[in-house]
């Protein structure tokens, strides 16, 4: 188990160290900061100046260890544009893109288990038809346009729902809650749905298919026999089967989630991480995008290590006889 | 515990207090909601929201030369004087001034001014932002560039010693704001932080200046509330009580929060949705010309150019090439097609609203394919040749696709040209550079005034000169246009430099955009043809 954990460990530890240096490649290949920085009317003196400030005249291998050396202990430098420390910046954005990402999970598991249950259950009913054209429909339309639809119908023509933003927040202490207010609550509900669409249909079809398997098993068929009533069949023994991997894929899917609100939130230009990226590609503000690129590594490395740890912890088969399972499992 | 009890009264029995508990839970929770504040805004009084696509880059208004931050803190800081409706310049600040010989002006400070702090506006004020504007690490030094000195005469006036006779020294202030010195220096922050330094400024999150409207709130990229100022030296012609600023980067959004009433200004609007905005009915956009010209420059100063098929000679060295190229352009098809009626063509680099626009020259080469093929012909390339195209494709208004347009018309003449489109920092970082051969700019002068243009673009070896243009004849013009001061003569020797240059055909002028504001039809604003918003002039019914 340690061995295991270890190598986990240094396994993830190499992957955070090329995320690292690709990031810091972004220093050289995305446009030249100081002309995004300064207006139309500064002179070539004057850039020159800030070139040397910026630390962009040295050397590239020194310029990339003393990237490496600062992203371990968190520092990512000053952000060209707004001249605040990155970090700072990005705590600041964080609690916005955490509260918008656990309304997706939330609606994604909510809505998208029943709606996997409900139609393996009664697989050629009208309603599970629908629940399969809706995944479709999910699956198959990007973010943005599934956001554009939802704010047109809700806040243009309805006038139900605000377009944008996050409403009033409430801080509490560095946090900042849109959980407290009523606009605020508003606000989540169409960006919620838009980034958690996609995961709601791949767990709605997730749920489906390992259900309708897990009714064929063996073990339902003898709790069956047993004459346990349906409900205890298909929630207490299939449901509790198909679980473990809806658990997986949720974790995972978590960190995409996190990682790829960008889209959801320029739509509906809300203040997180994923909006403050783009802000920071538009004027090349390349330490907020390297510690973006840094930080959204971290978070993946992390969920992967713990969903290792906690598959390794759940299934009693993989602690029993790893070296048989290990190789499909890990 | 065995799980065979099949429907478990204990089990009902048990569940029943939690879900009692939860649904107290949830009647508090909502009933708290309730009571909460809904979104912010004064319960009497109006309420202004709008939204541009980018956000203020600061609130330091010597940080940042860019033109829409320095109109947002227009509302908040003031100069000695100002723009009024019809872009004039106004006194603000400054009461009255007069020239005393060729190189001092001198100003009457408006008595009774106060900043928001409260306190009052002195000469030590003035003195002190003009050390601060030129001060290394400032970005708005060539506002004051050509100010020698600044020095008090008594508490209320001041002097202004230029180098040399400055004819537009008053354009060239208005954006050039009064700040005052007493709490620059209390807030340790007399020093512009220049781009990229760690230490923390005060004045780009705070502000207190002398103009209509004081900062409330400010979180970057997110929102920005602005409330009168109470104590304002100026009678008050908004009906505003709160001002509310919001940043929305994607246009279909900042469409939809106008549609939907939660904006009541918004700009810019995307010219597709323009037809669909003015038919919603409650809701128009303004459009007006902006001041600012969009044009085509050459590589005219290689002996041979970095990205064409042509080896051994520069064929935009000879004219007969660039008129063909300005002849094979069909720029009311670029206005219909691809501006949707939103442009006006334009053969000057400079339009309607810059002081030495002449209306008499402006007057395009006419489109006319078969003269471009016969031109080519006659410059020794029957066939056309292969060249790279420049382009940025977020800048200005449908920049890509009036480059494609351009590629097409180009290739109806014969030539083969390869697009290359791309964001607006690689795309000014390659012109500048030099390392182009054919690419599109646009360009607006801060000061209004055609000589700045001039120099930026067409002066030789001129920072934005990409190409190389050199005429020593406009140079010379443009030594003079410097210092005359007589407007008349002054007019004379512009006109005389602008039909240099387009005898030249230096650079193949496009079009000047248009601005294009949606604003809810109950609500009045002026629209600058800078392409800034005030505040002061927002009435709202």
């Amino acid at each position: 188990m340690l061995a295991f954990v270890i190598s986990r460990i240094l396994q993830s530890s190499v992957v955070m160290l090329v995320v690292t240096l690709i990031a810091f490649s972004l220093f050289r290949y995305v446009g030249d900061p100081v002309l995004a920085m300064t207006g139309q009317e500064t002179s070539v003196e004057d850039r020159e100046r800030l070139r040397t400030r910026l630390g962009l005249s040295d050397a590239v291998a020194v310029q990339a260890a003393r990237f490496v050396a600062r992203a371990a202990s968190g520092d990512f430098g000053i952000s060209f544009r707004q001249r605040r420390p990155v970090a700072e910046m990005l705590a600041e954005r964080l609690p916005a893109t955490l509260e918008l990402s656990l309304v997706s999970v939330v609606f994604a598991l909510g809505v998208g288990i029943p709606m996997g249950v409900y139609s393996a259950l009664r697989r050629d009913s009208w309603l599970a038809r629908a629940f399969q054209v809706v995944s479709l429909v999910g699956i198959s339309l990007p973010p943005f346009l599934v956001g554009i639809l939802l704010i047109f119908l809700f806040a243009v023509l309805l006038g139900w729902l605000p377009s944008s933003g996050r409403g009033a927040v409430v801080s509490l202490g560095w946090w900042t809650s849109g959980f407290l207010t009523l606009s605020g609550l508003k606000s989540l509900i169409l960006p919620g749905i838009t980034l958690g669409l996609y995961q709601m249909t791949l767990l709605m079809r997730l749920v489906r298919s390992e259900m309708l398997e897990a009714l064929r098993t063996d073990y339902v068929k003898f709790a069956r026999a047993r004459g346990l009533t349906n409900r205890t069949v298909y929630f207490g023994h299939a449901l509790r089967n198909t679980l473990v991997p809806v658990i997986t894929v949720t974790g995972l899917q978590l960190g995409s989630v996190i990682a790829f609100a960008v889209i959801t939130e320029t739509v509906f230009q809300w203040p997180g991480i994923g909006y403050q990226f783009i802000q920071a590609v538009a004027s090349v503000d390349i330490p907020v995008m390297a510690a973006y690129l840094v930080m959204v590594g971290f978070i993946f490395v992390v969920i992967n290590l713990v969903a290792d740890l906690l598959y390794f912890w759940i299934d009693p088969r993989l602690r029993a006889e790893r070296v048989v399972t290990a190789g499909r499992l890990t | 515990m065995v799980n065979t009890d099949i429907s478990g009264k204990g089990n009902v029995m048990t569940r029943r207090p939690v879900g009692r508990w939860m649904r107290v839970a949830m009647f508090a929770f909502v009933g708290a909601l309730l009571l909460l504040p809904g979104a912010a805004g004064g319960a009497d009084g109006k309420v202004f929201r709008w939204s541009f696509q980018s956000d203020v880059l600061t609130l330091d208004p010597y940080h940042n030369n860019e033109t829409m931050t320095l109109g947002f803190l227009n509302n908040i800081y003031e100069g000695l004087v100002r723009r009024g409706k019809k872009m004039e310049i106004e006194p603000a600040l400054a009461t009255e001034w007069s020239t005393r010989g060729a190189d001092v002006w001198r100003f009457k400070l408006r008595p009774g001014v106060k900043f928001h702090d409260g306190s009052p506006l002195t000469p030590e004020d003035v003195i002190f932002s003009y050390e601060r504007a030129r001060s290394e690490t400032s970005d708005i030094k060539p506002f004051v560039d050509g100010i020698k000195a600044v020095r008090k005469v008594d508490d209320h006036t001041i002097e202004i010693v230029t180098d040399g006779p400055r004819p537009i020294l008053l354009n060239s202030i208005a954006r050039w704001y009064i700040v005052p010195k007493a709490w620059f220096e209390k807030h340790n922050t007399v020093k512009v932080h220049k781009l990229g330094t760690a230490e923390t400024n005060y004045a780009t999150l705070h502000a207190n200046g002398t103009g209509p409207f004081m900062i409330k709130t400010r979180q970057p990229d997110v929102q920005t509330v602005l409330v009168p100022n109470p104590g304002w030296w100026d009678r008050t012609e908004h009906n505003v009580s709160e001002a509310i600023f919001r940043p929305i980067k994607a246009d279909a959004t900042r469409v939809a929060g106008l549609l939907s009433g939660e904006l009541d200004m918004m700009y810019p609007v995307p010219l597709q949705d323009v037809a669909r905005i003015n038919n919603s009915g409650n809701v128009q956009v303004l459009q007006n010309p902006e001041v600012r010209t969009i044009f085509l420059g050459f590589d005219l100063h290689r002996d041979e150019l970095l990205y064409s098929s042509v080896k051994g000679k520069n064929p935009f060295k000879d004219r007969r090439v660039r008129q063909a190229m300005y002849q094979a352009i069909d720029i009311k098809a670029i206005r219909e097609k691809v501006m949707f009626g939103a442009s006006r063509p334009t053969a000057l680099l400079i339009g309607p609203g810059i002081t030495g626009f002449d209306p008499a020259l402006d007057q395009r080469l006419p489109h006319d394919v078969a003269a471009s093929k016969r031109l080519l012909a006659d410059a020794g390339y029957p066939n056309g040749f292969d060249v790279t195209f420049d382009c940025p494709n977020d800048r200005y208004v449908n920049d890509e696709s009036i480059c494609q347009a351009v590629t097409a018309m180009l290739a109806r003449a014969g030539l083969k040209v390869r697009l290359n489109a791309q964001t607006k920092a690689k795309h000014f970082q390659k012109i500048t550079a030099k390392d182009t051969s054919f690419y599109l700019l646009g360009w607006t002068p801060a000061s209004l005034d055609m000589h700045e243009t001039f120099s930026y673009i067409a002066a030789t070896g001129s920072q934005w000169n990409c190409g190389g243009y050199s005429n020593p004849k406009v140079d010379g013009l443009l030594k003079e246009i410097a210092t005359e001061v007589d407007p008349r003569k002054r007019q004379t020797l512009i006109t005389e430099a602008m039909r240099l240059h387009k005898e030249d055909i230096g650079y193949l002028p496009l079009h000047q955009q248009a601005l294009a504001w949606g604003v809810k039809r109950n609500v009045d604003v002026v629209q600058l043809g800078d392409n800034t918003f005030s505040l002061r002039w927002v009435r709202m019914q």
